[in-house]
C-alpha cells in the first residue's frame, strides 16, 4: 500500500466512525428524553455527520477514481466499514447513548488533538475544524455522564449498567491496526500508544466524579477496524443505504 | 419529582460591541445545562458570541399597572433633550 | 373607558399586549389554546420527517432534513415558551397532549411513506404554515409574535429544502417522477386542510380578528397559498389532483375543488391513520425520558447544597 491508499483508507475509517455514530444519534432527533436535549444530541448527530463528510470527500479526492462523498457512504459493504464496533452500538435508552458518546469523546478529543499536527495538511486542516466540535462534545457527554452517575439511585443504576456493557468495546479505540502503525511511522498519525495513557486518566477522572466504577473485565472485543462488525451494522447500513441500492445510479 | 426542569431567560451578545438582548427561554437543570442549551437552542444560526443565562424565578419586573407614573412623568423632561436648546447657526461641533 | 375598553383600544392601536399587563381571561385562554396548538403541532411534526432521517440518499440530504427536523424541536420550544409567559407550565401544555385534550395540526396524522413526502412536505406542509405564520408575526400578544418573527426567519430554508428534493426527483428518472407525482397526490388535500374549516364554520374566527390574535382568514389564507403553488407545481412537471382547478380571471385567482371536510373532521377526531402512531411515540419518549430529567434535577439539588455547604465552611 503506498502513501496515498494508505492515507485513503485512513480517511474512510475516520469517516466512518463519525458517519455512524451520527447516524445512531439522529435517531433520537423527535424522541429526546426533554425537547431541550433533543436539540442538543442532534446538534451533536449534525457535527457527526458533518465531520464525516470531510472525511469521505477527503479519501474521495485521496482515491482520485470519480467516487463521491455518497458512493463511499452508500455503495460500500458493510465489510469495506472501517468505523470500531463502539459507535455502532444500538441507543438503547439515553444512559446508553451517554456512556457512548463520551468513550468515543474521550478517545477522538485526544486523536483530534495530535491529528491537527498531522505531517498530512489533509488530516490536519479536518482535525483542527472537528476538534472545536468534539471539545464541546466532550464537555457536554462528560457533564451527563456525572449528572446521571451522581442523580439519582436509578440514574446510577442505568449508567454503570451502560458503562458496564458498553467498556469491552474501548480497547479497539486504542490499539493500532496495521494500517495505523504504518501512519504512524511517518508522522502522519499518531501513535495510540501515547493516547491510551491520556484516554483512560480522563475517563477515570470524570467516572470518579460520577461516582461510576471502571469495569474490570480486560477482555475487549475488536475487529471493526478490520471490516469485521457486529450484528448491528447490516441493518445500520440496510436503513441508510436503502434508497440507494433500490435506485441504483440515481440522483437525489 | 415530576416537575419541569426550571425556567431560564437567555440573553444573547450577537457580536462584541453590542450588549446582551433577551432572547427568549427555555428550561435546564442548572446553570451549566442552561447555557449549554441556550447555546444550542438560540446560537444554531451563528447568533452569538456571549451567553447570559438568568433563572426566570430571579428576575424582578416593574408592575406595568404602575407604568404611568414610573415612565409618564420623563415624557416632559423636554431640558433633557439637545434639541431644547437654541443655538445660533454659526456655532458648529457642538 | 373599563379595562376591557382600555384593552381593546390598545389591540386596535397595533400597540402589543405584554405578559403582565391586563387582558381578558378569554383572550388568555384562547391565547393559550393556539400558542399551545402551533407548539405541539411543532412537535409532532418532527415525527413523520424524523422518520426518513436515517434513510435519507445522500449525506448532504440528511444533514439539510436533520437541521430541518432539529429546527422544529427549536420552534416548539420558542412557542411553548410563550406560552408559559401566560401562566401555564410546559408540563401541564404537554400533558394535554398526551391526555388527547390539546389538539395539533391534522396534517401529522398522515404518514410519510416515500422520500418524495420530504419534499412533499417541505413545500407543502411547510409553505401553508409559512403563509399563517407570516400573518401572525403581527399578532397582538408580543411573545407570541416575538417568537413568530424568530420562527419565519428560521423556516425559509425549510420550504426550498423541500422544493428543491422535489426538483430533483422530477428531473430524475421516470421512477422518481412517479414519486413526486404521488406523493403530490397524498399530500395536496390535507395541506388545504391545514387553514382550518371555511370561516363561515369557525367557531372562533370573530373574536379572534377582533383582538388580532388571528390577522387572517381561514379562506384568505387557503386561497393566498393555491395561488402561489399552482405555478410552482407547474415548474415542477407534475399535476394538482385537482379536476377543478382552474384559472379564475374575473376574480383574479385559481379556482379549486370541493374539500372533503368529512375526512377533515374524522383525522381531527383521531381516525386518521397515523393519530395513534403519533401520540404513543410522544409519549414512550415523555415517559421514557422521565428518569433522565428526574436525575437532572436530583443531582442540580446536590450540588448546590454542596456548594452551600462548602460556603458555611469557609465562613465558620
Amino acid at each position: 500500500m503506498n502513501r496515498q491508499e494508505a492515507l485513503f483508507h485512513y480517511a474512510l475509517q475516520m469517516g466512518d466512525n463519525a458517519l455512524i455514530i451520527g447516524q445512531r444519534l439522529s435517531e433520537w432527533c423527535g424522541h429526546g428524553p426533554v425537547l431541550e436535549q433533543d436539540i442538543a444530541i442532534t446538534n451533536i448527530a449534525l457535527d457527526q455527520v458533518g465531520q464525516a463528510r470531510s472525511w469521505l470527500q477527503y479519501a474521495a479526492e485521496l482515491e482520485g477514481k470519480g467516487r463521491s462523498e455518497d458512493d463511499l457512504a452508500y455503495l460500500r459493504p458493510e465489510f469495506e466499514y472501517r468505523n470500531v464496533l463502539l459507535v455502532e452500538q444500538p441507543n438503547t435508552d439515553w444512559a446508553y447513548t451517554i456512556v457512548r458518546q463520551f468513550l468515543f469523546d474521550v478517545f477522538n478529543f485526544y486523536l483530534h488533538a495530535e491529528l491537527q499536527h498531522s505531517t498530512d495538511s489533509g488530516i490536519a486542516s479536518i482535525a483542527e475544524k472537528s476538534l472545536k466540535e468534539i471539545t464541546y462534545h466532550l464537555r457536554f457527554s462528560s457533564e451527563w455522564v456525572i449528572r446521571l452517575g451522581d442523580g439519582t439511585a436509578v440514574s446510577h443504576r442505568k449508567m454503570q449498567q451502560a458503562l458496564d456493557d458498553l467498556w469491552m468495546f474501548t480497547g479497539e479505540l486504542v490499539e493500532m491496526n496495521e494500517l495505523e502503525t504504518g501512519l504512524a511511522s511517518s508522522g502522519i498519525v499518531p501513535d495510540l500508544e501515547k493516547i491510551k495513557p491520556l484516554f483512560e486518566a480522563r475517563v477515570a477522572k470524570i467516572l470518579e466524579e460520577a461516582t461510576l466504577i471502571k469495569p474490570e473485565s480486560p477482555y475487549m472485543q475488536k475487529g471493526g477496524k478490520q471490516g469485521l462488525h457486529s450484528e448491528y451494522m447490516g441493518f445500520i447500513l440496510a436503513e441508510m443505504q436503502s434508497l440507494q441500492r433500490q435506485h441504483p445510479g440515481l440522483k437525489w | 419529582m415530576s416537575k419541569d426542569w426550571p425556567l431560564w431567560e437567555v440573553f444573547i451578545r450577537s457580536k462584541n460591541g453590542l450588549s446582551h438582548k433577551h432572547a427568549g427561554s427555555l428550561h435546564a437543570a442548572d446553570a451549566e445545562m442552561a447555557i449549554e442549551n441556550a447555546r444550542d437552542v438560540y446560537t444554531r444560526r451563528n447568533e452569538g458570541v456571549s451567553i447570559w443565562v438568568v433563572e426566570s424565578s430571579h428576575i424582578t419586573a416593574s408592575n406595568p399597572e404602575e407604568a404611568e407614573s414610573l415612565f409618564d412623568p420623563a415624557k416632559d423632561k423636554v431640558y433633557r433633550h439637545p434639541t431644547f436648546y437654541d443655538l445660533p447657526d454659526e456655532v458648529t461641533h457642538i | 373607558m373599563n379595562l376591557e375598553q382600555q384593552f381593546q383600544a390598545k389591540i386596535d392601536q397595533e400597540i402589543k399586549i405584554e405578559p403582565r399587563d391586563w387582558m381578558p381571561e378569554e383572550y388568555r385562554q384562547m391565547n393559550i389554546r393556539q400558542i399551545a396548538q402551533h407548539a405541539h403541532s411543532e412537535i409532532v411534526g418532527m415525527l413523520p420527517e424524523g422518520n426518513w432521517i436515517t434513510r435519507a440518499p445522500s449525506l448532504r440530504r440528511k444533514v439539510a432534513l436533520l437541521a430541518k427536523v432539529q429546527d422544529e424541536g427549536g420552534h416548539g420550544l420558542y412557542l411553548y415558551s410563550a406560552a408559559e409567559t401566560l401562566g401555564i407550565s410546559r408540563e401541564e401544555l404537554i400533558d394535554q397532549l398526551h391526555e388527547g385534550k390539546a389538539k395539533y395540526s391534522s396534517i401529522f396524522n398522515y404518514p410519510a411513506l416515500t422520500w418524495a413526502d420530504m419534499g412533499a412536505i417541505g413545500w407543502l406542509v411547510d409553505g401553508a404554515a409559512i403563509m399563517n405564520q407570516v400573518s401572525l408575526t403581527r399578532t397582538s400578544y408580543g411573545p407570541y409574535a416575538r417568537a413568530m418573527v424568530r420562527i419565519c426567519k428560521e423556516e425559509s430554508f425549510h420550504q426550498r429544502q423541500g422544493y428543491e428534493i422535489l426538483l430533483t426527483l422530477c428531473r430524475g428518472s421516470e421512477a422518481q417522477k412517479a414519486m413526486a407525482q404521488e406523493s403530490l397526490n397524498r399530500w395536496w388535500w390535507p395541506a388545504l386542510m391545514m387553514f382550518g374549516p371555511n370561516d363561515t364554520e369557525s367557531t372562533h374566527t370573530e373574536k379572534s380578528m377582533n383582538w388580532k390574535l388571528k390577522r387572517k382568514k381561514n379562506d384568505d389564507l387557503r386561497q393566498q397559498f393555491v395561488d402561489a403553488t399552482v405555478p410552482q407545481a407547474e415548474f415542477l412537471g407534475i399535476t394538482i389532483p385537482d379536476p377543478d382547478l382552474k384559472w379564475n380571471a374575473e376574480r383574479g385567482h385559481y379556482d379549486f375543488g370541493p374539500i372533503n371536510w368529512d375526512e377533515f373532521w374524522q383525522v381531527v377526531k383521531g381516525n386518521g391513520p397515523c393519530n395513534k402512531k403519533r401520540m404513543n411515540d410522544r409519549i414512550k419518549a415523555h415517559e421514557e425520558g422521565a428518569w433522565v430529567r428526574e436525575a437532572a434535577m436530583a443531582y442540580a439539588e446536590k450540588r448546590r447544597m454542596r456548594k452551600e455547604a462548602q460556603a458555611t465552611e469557609k465562613v465558620a
